[in-house]
């Protein structure tokens, strides 16, 4: 019997490329994310620039093999800067029919296609429900296919081991991950210490794993598998100390940093919810940072609770997504009433009700602005990246203390499980915003007002000669007593939205990318800020004067917003909604902006955007 | 001396305010806002450190009345708002003031969830058996077949026992008192105080506009002593008049009321234990008075000082970690990980 070591190796061509976009498609069971993951940080820690897309079923096991248990992993990874995770992909692992069939049509013609052929057999076929084999059928073709005996192969490199069956075949995506490595002239080093972390107290499966990794890479190089490798040779990105990160991990370290900031004990009142649950994951390991988590019994018991912490004078937060928004809906409104700070992350994704809870969307703008009884107004921010996550978390802690207000901060499926490199800063770089809890007993007054603010004192209990009694019933200014005397609501009621109007004086003026007048604006927020960049440097390639504006901040909206639409012949708004934005602006700005809308669980791609562009220029 | 420099002992006067309370004249809430401005001067506590949250509902517009902290919060929800608080504050002084609606209907999720975690929060309880703010829809403690406002051919679901159901969720002090009986409702009250964990106090309150009279029975002066039980720790189960009632065990575990004298004595009957291990004990208790001619049990069912207070363990996990690990470095958490230079 000949074994791997025995074949000669091959002379293979290697060729220098600047970009891929390689996507792992499997099973639920078939550990794709960890795949796609452990290529991204290799891919990162080489120094390219990487967006990625993780898209997985809301099942944790949907049946295998089927349509709906296809878990998938997309990393676009580059010698240049990139934004999106790719619109087409260069190489799809099919780890069985089901990924193949869902996932083919993305890939380009002449694409890398390499498929577990072990896992087509009349039962998986029929799981999958595809009538002819796509490996014997010609319908692949158009693409570079290359089918693998991914099973047979892995069990071979493992079977001194003395392993099961089934744990063998569990080694199978580093089997596949370690060709890809080869493909792309990739160190397993990286993937060999986490493996080594990973199963640190499992000896046989840290070799397994290994072995499996190895075992792929030494089959390409081994065999005349692929006559082709390829170099992406690392990105030219801004210098610094960098590491790949997700928006979810974005806002944890963005919280435990405005808990220092502002030298106030974090706390996070938090219910399981995807795909906001990973924050409450991340922060409840910070527990040497003072950090407090608290996984209440539901929604509302995560908002109160965080009101409370507030209340008693702590950095508070709660963290969910759409549904969980609709159950604190009430208590924002009492922190509004209250006036305390709190910070509320809705990490959105697919609605109405459960709706598609692992995809994202854009459609809680208008449910964070107005969704709440009553006039409530509530200043709202929006993160465009992964990495930006982090600063949105910091600016939305800052702004809530300031202003004694609770705070909105929109993120989604996309950019909390996306990843891309993020440089890291230096702490003295971000201002501290040390917080001053009133003590004076003389003259305190529960609402009396700072003028430039607007903010109320902050008088936590515990301090002697400040006892006074707030609630969500009308209070009068600046007493804070009970009163339903017509005028002083009113009056209270315009307080409160000056309050939250105040907050545009922390807005910088908004400056667009891209051309600073011309023949449109594209108007985004949130995580479409990657493909608009993409599509807007496409464009203006071709000659075209555009400009874009990401709004960071959604109420207040910029001050100097109305002057800068009057720069431009047409406004474009693309979101993943029906067009909130788009309605809000058209509202206030009185302007013709015309909405780009795609509600399909998933991000824009850039053609997609850029075939809008071209419309509207009338090309 | 010394003691020149002391602050003068808080009185009863310090913890009223100057708001006008605007309960309806003759609720059994003024009862219960004077006995807690008279116990709270003499816990012992500094007037700043009390705090008082509501949720919504007659009984919820307590804080304002009393001259401390005070939050009044949203429907239901006082307990966990008081839960962010202790958890941050752990040596705060916390009281949720709230109804059988607030508590038990809208809320009760919070009110389980709070007793089983033993948050050191004390729950005044006032079960009036009606929805007064809204003016007279039965409640979840309101007896079967309740004609009310919302309800003219009578209720349908079965009431909750609020005693039974803390004493299901784990709580860890669980009393019972009347408005009007003020000498009891204060010592209860100072009981609960002492307790160290979620002390849960029922108090049997009278809606003289929407449900005037739900407790005449154990209120009324002649009928009382037959139909109230007081429970005090040590002491045998004995009421009526003439204390020649007692609650005895039969074979099979069951409660059964006997008649002393012939034979039978104080000796043959139960002994209240508050401090009993289990919970089984203090639920039998309190499901005593649903069966015919047995009392209503007033005082403390259940004192169980054995488990550690919710934000204590709270706070000492984060100081665990910090004496394990050292106080986390920010500097290095945001470069923990697989990291890369770009030159």
């Amino acid at each position: 019997m000949s074994t791997l070591a025995e074949i000669p190796p091959v002379k293979h061509k290697r060729e220098v490329i600047d970009q891929a976009v390689i996507r792992f498609a499997g099973d639920s069971g078939d550990g794709m994310q960890i795949t796609g993951n452990q290529f991204t940080n290799t891919a990162a820690l080489y120094g390219n620039d990487i967006a990625t897309f993780p898209d997985y079923p809301a099942e944790i096991r949907a049946p295998a093999g089927t349509i709906p248990g296809v878990s998938g992993f997309q990393l676009h990874f580059s010698s240049n800067e990139v934004h999106t995770p790719g619109d087409a992909i260069d190489v799809l692992i099919a780890m069985n029919p089901a990924a193949l069939k869902v996932n083919v049509a993305d890939l380009k013609a002449n694409g890398i296609l390499i498929v577990n052929s072990d896992s087509f057999t009349e039962n998986d076929l029929r799981k999958a429900q595809v009538t002819s084999n796509a490996l014997e059928d010609h319908s692949l073709d158009k693409f570079r296919l290359f089918p693998v005996e991914l099973e047979r192969l892995t069990r071979r490199s493992l079977e001194h081991l003395g392993l099961d069956a089934k744990s063998m075949d569990r080694c199978k995506n580093f089997f596949a991950l370690g060709m890809c490595y080869w493909l792309y002239n990739r160190s397993m080093e990286p993937t060999v210490r986490w493996i080594e972390d990973k199963f640190k107290n499992k000896p046989l499966l840290i070799e397994a794993n290994k072995l499996a990794l190895k075992g792929g890479y030494s089959y390409c190089e081994a065999t005349e598998a692929f006559q082709i490798s390829y170099e992406i040779p690392p990105a030219q990105l801004t210098p610094g100390l960098y590491r790949s990160m997700s928006g979810n991990q974005a806002l944890a370290l963005g919280f435990v940093t405005a808990s220092q900031k502002s030298g106030l004990t974090l706390f996070q009142g938090s219910y399981p919810i995807t795909p906001a649950s990973d924050i409450l994951h991340e922060l409840s390991q910070y527990k040497d940072f003072g950090v407090m988590t608290f996984q209440a019994e539901d929604e509302i018991a995560a908002v109160t609770s965080a009101i409370g912490a507030a209340y008693a004078g702590a950095l508070a937060i709660t963290t969910t997504s759409g549904p969980g928004m609709a159950l604190k809906t009430e208590a924002m409104g009492l922190a509004v009433a209250v006036e305390i700070p709190l910070v509320i992350c809705d990490i959105q994704r697919g609605g109405p009700s459960t709706g598609l809870p692992t995809k994202t969307e854009q459609a809680d703008l208008l449910q964070a602005l107005f969704g709440r009884n009553s006039e409530a107004p509530i200043p709202v921010l929006a993160a465009s990246t992964p990495a930006d996550c982090f600063w949105v978390a910091i600016e939305a802690s800052r702004i809530a203390i300031k202003y004694m207000v609770p705070v909105i901060i929109l993120s989604d499926g996309y950019l909390a499980n996306g990843a891309e490199p993020w440089r890291i800063p230096e702490l003295s770089d971000i201002p501290d915003f040390p917080v001053t809890f009133a003590t004076d007993p003389i003259g305190f007054q529960p609402y009396r007002r700072d003028p430039q603010t607007l903010a109320r004192p902050w008088a936590v209990p515990g301090t002697a000669g400040l006892e006074h009694r707030i609630g969500g019933l009308e209070k009068q200014d600046p007493t804070g007593n009970i009163n339903y005397e017509p005028l002083n609501h009113e009056n209270m009621v315009r307080i409160r939205a000056a309050k939250v109007a105040a907050v545009a004086q922390e807005i910088p003026n908004e400056l667009p990318a891209g051309d600073p007048e011309g023949d449109l604006l594209i108007v985004g927020w949130g995580s479409t800020a990657g493909s608009i960049t993409s599509a807007l440097k496409a464009q203006r390639a071709k000659g075209r004067k555009i400009g874009h504006l990401h709004l960071r901040y959604l109420n207040p909206l910029p001050s100097n917003l109305g002057d800068i639409f009057k720069r431009y012949k047409r406004i474009l708004v693309p979101e993943l909604n029906m067009g909130q934005l788009l309605w809000v602006l058209r509202a206030k700005y009185l302007v013709d902006a015309v909405g780009l809308n795609k509600i399909q669980g998933r991000p824009f791609k850039q053609a997609e955007l850029e075939q809008k562009i071209e419309e509207m220029l009338g090309l | 001396m010394g003691t020149a420099t002391l602050p003068p002992p808080l009185t009863k006067k310090d913890f009223q305010t100057d708001q006008e309370v605007r309960w309806c004249p003759g609720c059994g809430d003024y009862a219960i806002l004077s006995a807690v401005q008279a116990v709270f001067p003499e816990l012992g506590i500094k007037r700043e450190n009390f705090v008082i949250v509501s949720g919504i509902g007659c009984s919820s517009r307590f804080p304002y009345y009393m001259n401390t902290f005070g939050f009044h919060t949203i429907h239901g929800r006082a307990p966990a708002v008081a839960t962010g608080i202790k958890a941050i504050r752990p040596e705060l002084e916390v009281w949720v003031a709230t109804g059988d609606g607030d508590a038990l209907s809208i809320g009760g999720n919070h009110t389980i969830h709070m007793l089983r975690r033993n948050v050191g929060i004390k729950v005044l309880l006032f079960n009036n058996k009606i929805y007064g703010l809204t003016k007279g829809q039965y409640s979840p403690t309101s007896e079967l077949n309740k004609k009310a406002k919302s309800t003219p051919f009578g209720s349908l679901d079965r009431p909750f026992n609020p005693v039974s159901l803390a004493i299901g969720s784990e709580a860890t002090f669980v009393a019972r008192s009347v408005d009007v009986f003020q000498g009891h409702l204060k010592d209860t009250l100072k009981h609960a105080a002492a307790h160290k964990g979620s002390a849960y106090v029922e108090i049997l309150q009278n809606c003289n506009i929407f449900n005037d009279g739900a407790w005449f029975s154990l209120t009324d002066r002649d009928a009382r002593s037959e139909h109230v039980l007081q429970l005090e720790h040590g002491k045998p189960l004995v009421f009526g008049k003439n204390r020649d009632k007692g609650i005895r065990r039969k074979p099979d575990g069951d409660f059964e009321v006997v008649q002393l004298g012939n034979g039978i004595t104080e000796s043959d009957l139960v002994v209240h234990d508050m401090h009993h291990p289990r919970p089984s004990y203090a639920f039998q208790l309190s499901h005593m008075e649903h069966m015919t001619d047995f009392p209503t049990p007033i005082g403390v069912f259940r004192a169980w000082g054995n488990v550690p207070r919710y934000e204590d363990v709270m706070n000492q996990q984060v100081q665990n970690v910090i004496a394990k690990r050292g106080r986390g470095d920010l500097s290095k958490l945001l470069r923990a990980g697989d990291t890369w230079e770009v030159k």
